[in-house]
């Protein structure tokens, strides 16, 4: 490597290519220089002058952290003359702290500690004028009277998570930070991510409460419990209870957080959560409705472990015994573990004796993972979603990560800024939009028409790559005339995209060095939704844009670990590492490597499971985490079947809408509670450690599992999620090489890691894929319509969305204080002209309603909605999405299409009480 | 400051006219002490003819007073002068004899720049004048680098006080000159520099 050789205080140094003065001191350790402005792996800006060193020659000092070493350079660190200014530059910003001298909002002040190292005394300048407080935002607090003007958290807003919200405002000695057109924080377009409180020395911003304040009995590195991005994050415990969180090195994250992560943890400590083990009252009946939790003891009475447990199992062995195996489901979790998800699953193929256990990946990327087994072998990722800095085209369809994977779509906004094309294919303009180089706001329901246009124009255009091709692919002749049928022409009027921004965005795309895929539920919640995932794997085939750094699939995960529980087999028709369950060979080793005999028929998916309750083939259940009674489509129907069941064991941290239904309750433990791996979107197993104990008499989930385990008859004895990661290594080829001391020391594994030792694989299929032929295949789809298309009776189109601040059916986020304070009520988002129709002003109700049911809730004027769609999320259950969303299926991957149903909408109404 | 480098650019038009109409070699037949050429001086203050006054180079404070300003204001003896503009520093009348080229009177820590010469009389002080100087700066910085954005609003109070706190004054300067970003903050202390060196008496 490249080195440049000078001298630093005397000493001669070498210096790296591209490091700062200040950057080969800290490595070689030769000088502790101040500062204060320069973070790394921030922009440096050279605004704090208390860097300064002297170089010979020079007529004034240098600022280090932005002075680069070139041969032969005389610096000095401590000579007189930079000392001075060093101490100079400390003392005049001390002047201008409050009273105190120290910072009294953080006990972690640079300039405190910079100050004392220097040993600086009072400062014998007056002090400024302070600026007044801003404690508007429910999460942070602004204290700008220790602001020393650094701009970090400007970089910070700007820079680093690109929200833009900070600026630097006024000059001279009046220059302040300022939150939009200097609107109180809490009014600006803030999104909470907390980056600007992270960056800033000095606690000027600070979480809000004083917080910072408290010192930490102990920091535990952990993950994030909520999305697929999967960002490493440090809590701060102090006395049994989460301080803060602050967001860590990370491949995926580099430290940094969405509002979520870093303000939405305090769920764990709030009243509601479940402490005892509870089982229904003989005299309380099942109902549709649902249960108030402070109700509780209308319908349940504590019970110990020992009763709940016995009656847990008691129930499913009958049901077993007495209707067969398959009269028995399971509904996992995707936030569990992957040892949770393994050792849930493995009860319910032993124990149980059935393949039917989903979970929420049924509801989530089910079509996506169906097509890209189909087409290229492995559900998973092709690359992680960090290479958009390595691409030259992004596309992004289908997908609102600035809202669902905030810390992901912060690299895409860098890769933006970098000067990156990001072509953004929505029905809906989010906040992602305006950085965006090409727009596609589609008509919804026809991103199959438009993604065959693309390729009618790669192929008329000749930009396919042949080579690619002829090497790598099969079944190019039935998708080239399968697409011949979709010129632009045609298909413009379709979606709603002019023919000639077809073209552009084709050529845009086959013709870049590289070019990476990503998309979001957008695409798979259709009941085309396989569909819609094979025209995106082809467009990429027929480009080459796959196997190469920046190019590739990356179907977005939702959740944390939902990656990790469909890997661990929690799903009906794949063991773990997605071994099919029909094949005799798969069945032969399982049976083996577990020692008993194993149900060789395909398991019921989510959706099917309840259409099984209704038709009476499923009557006892086991639901670890999930929550149907929010979070599936057509709720009435599936409140419905949860109602019907004759025995429904429900384990989670809160007495969920589902819980009402069930017959015992297990208390279970929060993700802080508790330690495991979880897979991120980028195939990254990362290991979450406990930091707190959980409540009460709640349980570790693992522990929860083997006693029911036990009690039908399975001879476990696991001692904990490290020997339970040992088996999950011996049944999981790909994980084979992760062990659980790597996973300590480093934090995070990449997979497929075959072999102990292996560095682990972020980008795949470099040569070929894991299929027979080692070819990937082209699988032509054709353009179809959604199940339920408006009419005259139900003339607009609901489509469920998320929203930053809530996660999945709000059972964790509407518990989390900050989280709840931001977005406190259920809202639909609609064009401002329908609102002016209905003569609805924003913020006013509006009713719902569709062939199924019928909700009301507040109207969200947003320009970004097409005319004649609605989105809502569906977390709220005074107003639940899902009692309008259809569950019709897509054939393949039996996800219901929750993107796409035929409402009507009124003026008026009332949200029913909102539960919990 | 605006206007000051709005006059320095029309004296570069000036000279260039000239140097077109005349010829190089009319133009460098002026000078005096050695230096060559035509230079144009914009004198403000406490003199007869405030303005532009086009003067051979080389040219010291009390000729250019006397010769091309009709002398000092009724009633006003010379005190001392800013050679250049607010952040060139000043100099007490009895350097007034220093030719004004850049040269001479860096020596003495001042400079020209684009010659904007402020003079002043018996009748002004050199400290408010030097307060009123660091005010300037300290509206007209534009806040990015501490040394110049605290450093200004600092000075200003020690200016304020009747006896000068000198040692501290020049500790601040010399950070102020040594680590600010750029050339505003670099200059901004040398009028207080200049008063504590040229005119002690009043601080
Ligand atoms: S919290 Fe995030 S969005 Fe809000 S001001 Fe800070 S950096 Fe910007
Ligand atoms: S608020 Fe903090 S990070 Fe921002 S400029 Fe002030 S001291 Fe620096
Ligand atoms: S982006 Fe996802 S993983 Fe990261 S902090 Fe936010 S919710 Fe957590
Ligand atoms: S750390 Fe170098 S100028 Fe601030």
């Amino acid at each position: 490597m490249e080195t440049i050789l000078f001298e630093l205080n005397g000493q001669n140094l070498e210096a790296l290519v591209g490091e700062s003065i200040l950057q080969a001191a800290d490595r070689a350790g030769v000088a502790d220089i101040p500062r204060l402005c320069y973070k790394e792996g921030y922009r440096t800006d050279g605004n704090c002058r208390s860097c300064v060193v002297e170089i010979e020659g020079e007529r004034v000092l240098a600022p280090s952290c932005c002075r680069y070493p070139q041969q032969g350079m005389k610096v000095n660190s401590i000579s007189e003359r930079a000392v001075h200014s060093q101490k100079m530059v400390l003392e005049l910003l001390l002047a201008d702290m409050p009273e105190s001298g120290k910072s009294p909002y953080t006990p972690n002040s640079e300039l405190d500690e910079w100050v004392e190292k220097l040993g600086i005394s009072k400062p014998r300048f007056s002090r400024r004028v302070q600026p007044a407080f801003d404690n508007s935002h429910p999460a942070m607090s602004v204290n700008l009277d220790t602001c020393i003007q650094c701009t970090r958290c400007v970089r910070a807003c700007r820079e680093v998570q690109v929200n833009d919200v900070i600026g630097m405002a006024f000059r001279g000695s009046h220059a302040e930070i300022v939150f939009d057109f200097g609107d109180p924080m809490g009014d600006s377009t803030c999104v909470g991510c907390g980056e600007c409180v992270q960056a800033c020395p000095t606690g000027a911003l600070m979480p809000a409460n004083d917080v910072g304040l408290a010192v930490p009995d102990k920091k535990v590195e952990s993950v994030c419990p909520y999305c697929g991005v999967g960002c490493l994050l440090t809590y701060h415990v102090k006395e049994g209870k989460l301080l803060r969180v602050d967001g860590r090195e990370g491949p995926a994250n580099h430290e940094r957080l969405c509002v979520k992560g870093r303000y939405g943890f305090d769920y764990v400590h709030h009243p509601d959560r479940l402490t005892k083990p509870l089982i229904r009252r003989k005299d309380a009946p099942k109902t549709i409705e649902l249960l108030q939790p402070k109700d509780w003891q209308k319908v349940f009475r504590e019970a110990t472990w020992e009763e709940a447990l016995d009656f847990a199992a008691d129930g499913f062995s009958k049901i077993r015994d007495e209707n067969g195996p398959d009269a028995l489901a399971a509904f996992g979790c995707a936030k569990g573990s992957n040892e949770e998800a393994y050792l849930l699953q493995k009860l319910v193929r032993t124990g149980f004796g059935t393949n039917n256990i989903d979970h929420c990946t049924r509801l989530c990327h089910a079509s996506s993972v169906n097509a890209l087994l189909e087409g290229i072998g492995s559900g998973a990722v092709s690359n992680p979603f960090t290479d958009v800095t390595e691409a030259e085209v992004i596309f992004v369809i289908g997908a609102n990560p600035i809202g669902n994977h905030p810390v992901a779509a912060t690299f895409m906004k860098n890769a933006v800024k970098a000067g990156k094309k990001l072509i953004l294919v929505d029905p809906r303009r989010t906040a992602l939009s305006r950085h965006a180089t090409y727009n596609l706001q589609f008509r919804p329901d026809t991103d199959v028409a438009l993604l065959n246009s693309l390729m009618h124009v790669i192929i008329e255009e000749n930009l396919c790559d042949e080579k690619y091709i002829t090497e790598h692919t099969t079944d190019f002749e039935k998708l080239k005339s399968n697409v011949a049928d979709y010129s632009p022409e045609k298909v413009a009027p379709i979606c709603g995209i002019p023919e000639e921004t077809l073209r552009e965005v084709a050529r845009t795309f086959a013709t870049a060095e590289s070019a990476i895929i990503l998309w979001g539920m957008g695409i798979s919640q259709h009941i085309h939704g396989t569909d819609n995932s094979r025209c995106l794997i082809a467009l990429s085939l027929m480009t080459g844009q796959i196997g190469r750094p920046g190019t590739g699939l990356h179907p977005l995960r939702g959740q944390n670990n939902v990656q990790g529980t469909s890997d661990m087999g929690l799903i009906p028709m794949f063991f773990p590492d997605y071994k099919s369950v029909t094949d005799p060979e798969n069945k032969k080793w399982f049976e083996d490597f577990w020692k008993t005999p194993l149900n060789p028929k395909t398991g019921l998916t989510v959706v099917e499971i309840v259409d099984a309750v209704h038709s009476g083939d499923v009557r006892g259940m086991y639901v670890e985490g999930e929550n149907p009674a929010m979070s599936d489509p057509n709720l009435n129907h599936a409140r419905g079947a949860l109602s019907m069941l004759d025995h429904l064991v429900v384990q989670d941290i809160f007495l969920t809408e589902t819980a009402g239904f069930a017959d015992v309750i297990f208390p279970a433990s929060a993700f802080p509670e508790k330690s495991g791996t979880f897979t991120n979107s980028n195939r990254q197993v990362q290991l979450g450690r406990q930091a707190i104990n959980p409540p009460g008499d709640a349980r570790q989930d693992w522990w929860i599992i083997q006693e029911v385990a036990r009690r039908l008859g399975l001879d476990w004895s696991y001692d904990g999620p490290e020997q339970i990661f040992t088996e999950i290594r011996k049944a999981t080829p790909s994980m084979a090489g992760i062990t659980w001391e790597r996973l300590q020391k480093e934090h995070s594994v990449t997979y497929p890691c075959s072999k102990e030792g292996d560095p682990g694989e972020a980008i795949v299929f470099r040569k070929g894929f894991p299929t027979v032929n080692k070819k990937a295949r082209f699988v032509p789809a054709k353009y179809t319509h959604a199940d339920e298309m408006p009419d005259e009776e139900f003339p607009f189109v609901f489509i469920t969305s998320r929203q930053l601040e809530h996660w999945h059916t709000g059972s964790m986020t509407r518990r989390a204080t900050v989280l709840n304070a931001i977005e406190p009520y259920p809202v639909i988002h609609v064009n401002p002209d329908d609102l002016q129709k209905l003569g609805v002003e924003p913020g006013e109700a509006v009713t719902i309603e569709s062939r199924r049911g019928k909700i009301s809730t507040f109207a969200r004027q947003d320009q970004g909605v097409q005319r004649g769609n609605l989105f809502m999320s569906f977390g709220y259950n005074e107003a639940a999405a899902n009692l309008i969303t259809s569950s019709v299926l897509d054939p393949f991957g039996k996800i219901p299409e929750v993107k796409f149903c035929a409402v009507r909408i009124s003026a008026g109404g009332n949200p029913e009480m909102r539960i919990g | 400051m605006a206007l000051v480098s709005d006059i320095a650019d029309r004296i570069v038009v000036m000279y260039k006219g000239d140097i077109v109409e005349k010829g190089a070699k009319s133009f460098s037949s002026h000078g005096r002490r050695g230096r060559k050429g035509l230079r144009a001086f914009s004198v403000s203050g406490r003199v007869q003819k405030p303005g532009v006054h086009l003067a051979p180079a080389g040219i010291s404070m009390l000729e250019l007073i006397d010769e091309y300003c009709g002398g000092m204001l009724n009633g006003h003896s010379f005190y001392g002068y800013f050679p250049g503009g607010a952040s060139g520093g000043m100099l007490p009348a009895s350097l007034g004899d220093l030719p004004l080229d850049f040269d001479t009177l860096q020596e003495h820590g001042t400079f020209i720049g684009s010659a904007a010469v402020i003079v002043f009389s018996d009748q002004d002080s050199a400290r408010k004048l030097a307060l009123n100087a660091m005010r300037f700066f300290e509206h007209e910085s534009c806040g990015q680098c501490t040394p110049c954005r605290v450093g200004t609003a600092k000075a200003i109070p020690l200016m304020e006080q009747k006896t000068w706190n000198k040692s501290l004054l020049e500790e601040l300067s010399q950070t102020m000159e040594d680590a600010s970003i750029c050339g505003l903050g670099q200059a901004a202390p040398n009028p207080l520099r200049c008063v504590m060196k040229y005119f002690p008496q009043e601080v």
